[in-house]
């Protein structure tokens, strides 16, 4: 309660800010901010829908033309459909959390969140469930139509489908605070990096093949990303109709770990960021 | 509304800002150098000085953008570099180098920072503000579609919208048509004496500055060369106004100014 000139106390014009129910307040109006970019334009629904929609039917007919001439092609039928849907959610995922920190800088708008009451750990929750919204956006019309086309129903996975979701987008908001906390250090110059980190996991989780297709140096690389155990998943659920449990609970166990070094990356980036002004000096 | 009380002032609230010893080094960049100063609620204190003289990156260290080398900047009693969270909903910032987010419309702007810093009754306030800052008419186009001026009355109600007990301002009035910027200057001036709001501006319009503010911090090199009103400040330089006392300190230093008015 502050005081007017005459001395007369004046009501408070804002809610008590340390409840939860203030935190998530700001969570919900950040993530309203994301949504009214989204529902603003067109062409960014279309775009979050067109690269996994290129993917899906690439491989849908690839697949389909394996199967006419190759006896394994036509046992592992939903294999690289399967494959493409899971890695797109490991992307997807990521680049949604990454792309909405960076319209911050485009719209120069980060200085007015970073003095507002909004926490850290607040923003991070809103870019997280922005990047659930994007997802589903994305890939809600790319499954309907890879059943409609190919006969492949991701559904159809059942429990291990959810586990296999759920780890792949943990991992990909570890990337994603990695990434984020780079650009806060660096400014936009290091925006690239935000861009394309995840496809350095393409060869090494194993997307379409199986561990030990790698080299053996760099299977242990492999089996200390949480993805490899969804994509072996993938392969034993599909190949021998079986879910692997235990390879799930690695999955999840890693991602514990990746999340922790996430979070550890991120808030040591903004504070390294306070420290040589660049929050103030935010861009190229 | 979370209070913070100081010891070093006996259980009386602190005051809105205190500065002590804050110093802030880049590399081997000295940007602030020792700087003192407290600030009383419900004045309007103008921080001068060229390109360079520290004036960022003390506002920034007064919002917890920037944590100092050393000292300390305090605001309402907090420690901007560890309890900034303590405080910033009774702060705001306005500035023509940040943006609200272009593709949003005014009211989806309002709404947002509205949620933000927790303001009740929001829709009411934002029916009210955009009343008050003439945006009615605007309140559903998107921002990046306004003109300068425009988005200037958009970032200064957004700033007042929490009804802050501090509020931040880098050169509020830059790039803006006469008209424009004495209609800001008079909300500025209205809002600061209305609710008894403390107020740092930074600018470099010094009839600004001597229409606005009760007291001039004025920075070289990262320094505090004056501190005083106005008029003290012009009688002490012997010089017409406010203008001149900053050239002839800009051109010579403050010493040598004062020497040869």
């Amino acid at each position: 309660m502050s005081e007017t000139l005459s001395g007369t106390p004046r009501p408070s014009p804002l809610r008590e800010q340390t409840t939860l129910a203030a935190s998530a307040g700001r969570i919900w109006g950040m993530v309203l901010r994301y949504w009214y970019v989204i529902r603003s334009s067109w062409p960014r629904t279309a775009e979050l829908i067109y690269w996994p929609l290129v993917q899906m039917l690439m491989w849908g007919f690839l697949q389909s033309y394996l199967a006419q001439t190759s006896s394994f092609a036509a046992k592992a039928a939903g294999l690289f459909i399967g494959a493409v849907l899971l890695w797109d959610v490991l992307v997807r995922s990521q680049l949604g959390f990454s792309v909405a920190f960076l319209e911050e800088i485009w719209s120069r708008n980060l200085g007015h969140l970073m003095m507002s009451p909004l926490r850290p750990a607040e923003f991070v929750a809103a870019l997280m469930l922005v990047s659930l919204i994007k997802l589903l956006v994305a890939m809600v019309p790319v499954a309907v139509l890879a059943h409609l086309f190919f006969g492949f129903n991701v559904l159809s996975l059942g429990i291990a489908f959810a586990a296999f979701f759920a780890n792949l987008v943990i991992m990909s908001w570890s990337l994603g605070l990695i990434s984020i906390g780079v650009v806060l250090r660096w400014g936009l110059g290091a925006e690239s990096f935000a861009w394309l980190i995840v496809f350095v996991f393409l060869p090494i989780c194993c997307v379409y093949y199986p561990v030990a297709t790698l080299p053996a140096w760099l299977q242990p690389v492999a089996l200390a990303l949480p993805p490899t155990y969804v994509f072996e998943g993938l392969r034993a659920i599909v190949l021998e109709g079986a879910f692997v449990g235990h390879l799930m609970v690695k999955a999840f166990a890693l991602n514990v770990v990746y999340v922790a070094l996430g979070f550890a990356v991120f808030g040591y980036f903004l504070q390294s960021a306070r420290v040589h002004g660049s929050l103030v000096q935010m861009g190229e | 509304m979370q209070k913070t009380t100081h010891p070093r002032n006996g259980g009386q609230p602190p005051p809105p800002v205190e500065v002590r010893a804050l110093r802030k080094v880049y590399r081997d960049i000295t940007a602030v150098d020792g700087i003192d100063f407290s600030l009383a609620s419900g004045s309007i204190t103008a921080l001068l000085g060229g390109n360079g003289a520290g004036k960022t990156t003390t506002i920034s260290m007064l919002m917890g953008l920037v944590v100092p080398t050393s000292g300390e900047a305090r605001v309402f009693g907090a420690d901007m570099a560890r309890e900034r969270h303590q405080v910033l909903h009774r702060m705001n910032f306005e500035s023509p180098y940040v943006d609200v987010p272009m593709r949003l419309t005014v009211r989806q702007n309002l709404e947002i920072f509205g949620r933000l810093y927790g303001v009740r009754d929001l829709k009411g306030r934002i029916t009210a503000t955009s009343e008050e800052f003439r945006l009615t008419e605007l309140i559903d186009r998107p921002y990046g579609k306004l003109s300068a001026g425009q988005k200037t009355r958009v970032s200064i109600a957004k700033a007042l919208l929490n009804e802050p007990e501090l509020l931040l301002l880098d050169e509020p009035t830059a790039s803006l048509d006469p008209d424009t910027a004495d209609w800001v200057r008079s909300k500025i001036e209205h809002y600061c004496r209305g609710r008894a709001a403390t107020i740092v501006l930074a600018s470099h319009n010094m009839a600004e500055v001597e229409r606005l503010a009760d007291r001039v911090i004025m920075l070289e090199k990262g320094r505090v060369i004056a501190d005083e009103t106005p008029a003290e400040l012009i009688s002490r330089f012997g010089r017409a106004n406010l203008e001149e006392v900053f050239l002839a300190i800009a051109r010579r230093g403050a010493d040598e100014a004062q020497r040869s008015p």
